[in-house]
């Protein structure tokens, strides 16, 4: 389960870019800052209030003052810089965010998400999800492929919606994902698993890349 | 110069039952622990609270809705204090959820005289419900009201005896924006300065948003 998680965090980090901004939703996405290349200048947002998020501080020497929008302890890398909810927000619907990482109860072939409740079970509310996946350039969902079999990719989402039609990519342990004007686009594939069984995975219709590639390892 | 620095008591003194209350924080970081401490106390019931979150138990907002003193949350977040969800599916407290950057600027339009504004954020959700829907060059958006508050209560890490504050860190958050959207607004700090010992470039809220000063606040814990 841990390897499943890290294996996906480390295939989304290949689709960050140098100097990019990046927002990482909480679990999984938070893996994603693991994975990027050493001579990457990838600045990371927290919607709290800063750009510049460091590695979690050693226990002992946590900041009171500084937190995540997980609420968890963090540091700030050098260059760092605070500001308030409004500019955060700015920043997230101007457009100034290049990606963001989340996670997703369903997502469906037009690329709209749920992921902030399930009614009756689960009503956490949607911070800042909502402003997320409606302002970063690139929406990228990270999550494992199915619920316990349970299909999550789907013809249509059936819980209350994130956003309409913003998902740009899905990555999963069985393989990437674009979401296209015409539907979604199997592009690579995890060589543990066969065609077949990622279609048997995805309840949406699913098309085969022509130059269908293997998904690294 | 007029005398802003006060008990916590008379500070609170003004807010009755019923009162609109903005409260900065985020996860109880930048929330002013002592004011809500003295709200408590204080036994003020059917508030309505507008905060980033309903914090976890033991902790800024929490410590009012564990009194059901709450009549009305208005929040981006509740997931991490049970209770939150406890007083909603039992109708004791009506939640308003709103997406965070929503509020945000719901907060920063009512202080700053705007009607609103228009935000695609919630298009097509549950948000949308009830809300004029303006198109703009082809795009949809929401139309957003502003929101404003009867009180304020605003975390500072120094503040000097004018009202000048600074914040630390992730403290900021919402209260920047709290400060400037409530009749009264009340800051409560780590630090009081004398007036010129702060540098006018490191201001974030200046003086006049701020009414009320009360001295007490600790570099609290998760």
């Amino acid at each position: 389960m841990a390897d499943i998680k890290h294996f996906i965090a480390k295939r989304v980090a290949k689709e960050l870019k140098d100097g990019d901004v990046v927002n990482l939703g909480i679990g999984l996405p938070t893996l994603v800052a693991d994975y990027i290349p050493s001579d990457y200048d990838v600045t990371f947002q927290s919607e709290n209030g800063f750009v510049g998020i460091g590695p979690a501080p050693e226990k002992g020497k946590e900041d009171v003052d500084l937190i995540n929008a997980g609420a968890q302890y963090v540091s700030v890398k050098p260059g760092s810089a605070f500001f308030d909810s409004a500019v955060s927000f700015g920043i997230i619907r101007g457009g100034h965010v290049d990606a963001t990482v989340l996670g997703a109860l369903q997502v469906d072939e037009e690329g709209n998400l749920a992921n902030w409740i399930i009614p009756g079970v689960m009503v956490p509310g949607m911070g800042g999800a909502m402003d997320l996946v409606s302002g970063a350039k690139k929406v990228i969902i990270a999550m494992q492929h199915t619920n316990k079999g349970k299909h999550k990719i789907l013809k249509k989402c059936t819980l209350p919606l994130t956003a309409e039609k913003e998902v740009d990519l899905i990555v999963t342990e069985m393989g990437v994902i674009e979401v296209m004007p015409f539907g979604l686009l199997l592009k690579e594939i995890n060589t543990d698993y066969s065609v077949e069984q990622v279609v048997e995975a995805t309840e949406a219709d699913i098309m085969i890349s022509s130059n269908l590639k293997p998904m690294m390892k | 110069m007029k005398n802003k620095i006060m008990t916590v008591e008379e500070a609170i003194a003004p807010i009755k039952d019923g009162a609109v209350v903005m409260v900065g924080g985020f996860m109880g970081t930048g929330t002013p622990e002592i004011l809500i401490d003295a709200l408590v106390d204080k036994k003020v019931k059917d508030l309505t609270i507008i905060c980033n979150d309903s914090c976890y138990p033991g902790r800024g907002v929490s410590k009012l809705i564990a009194e059901k003193q709450v009549k009305t949350l208005i929040a981006s977040h509740v997931g991490l204090n049970p209770e939150t969800g406890k007083q909603m599916s039992e109708g004791i407290m009506e939640v308003e959820l709103v997406p965070q950057g929503t509020l945000a600027e719901r907060i920063r339009a009512g202080g700053a005289g705007l009607g609103g504004f228009l935000t695609r954020t919630g298009v097509g959700t549950v948000v949308q419900e009830g809300k004029q829907v303006i198109e703009v060059d082809g795009d949809k958006y929401l139309l957003e009201k502003p929101l404003a508050a009867d009180f304020a209560f605003i975390r500072a890490s120094i503040i000097d005896k004018k009202g000048n504050v600074y914040y630390h860190e992730s403290t900021r958050n919402f209260n920047t924006i709290m400060a400037t959207a409530a009749n009264t607004v009340i800051a409560a700090t780590e630090k009081l300065v004398e007036v010129g010992e702060m540098d006018p470039n490191i201001v974030m809220t200046p003086h006049i948003f701020v009414d009320y000063i009360v001295e007490g606040e600790k570099p609290w814990q998760i």
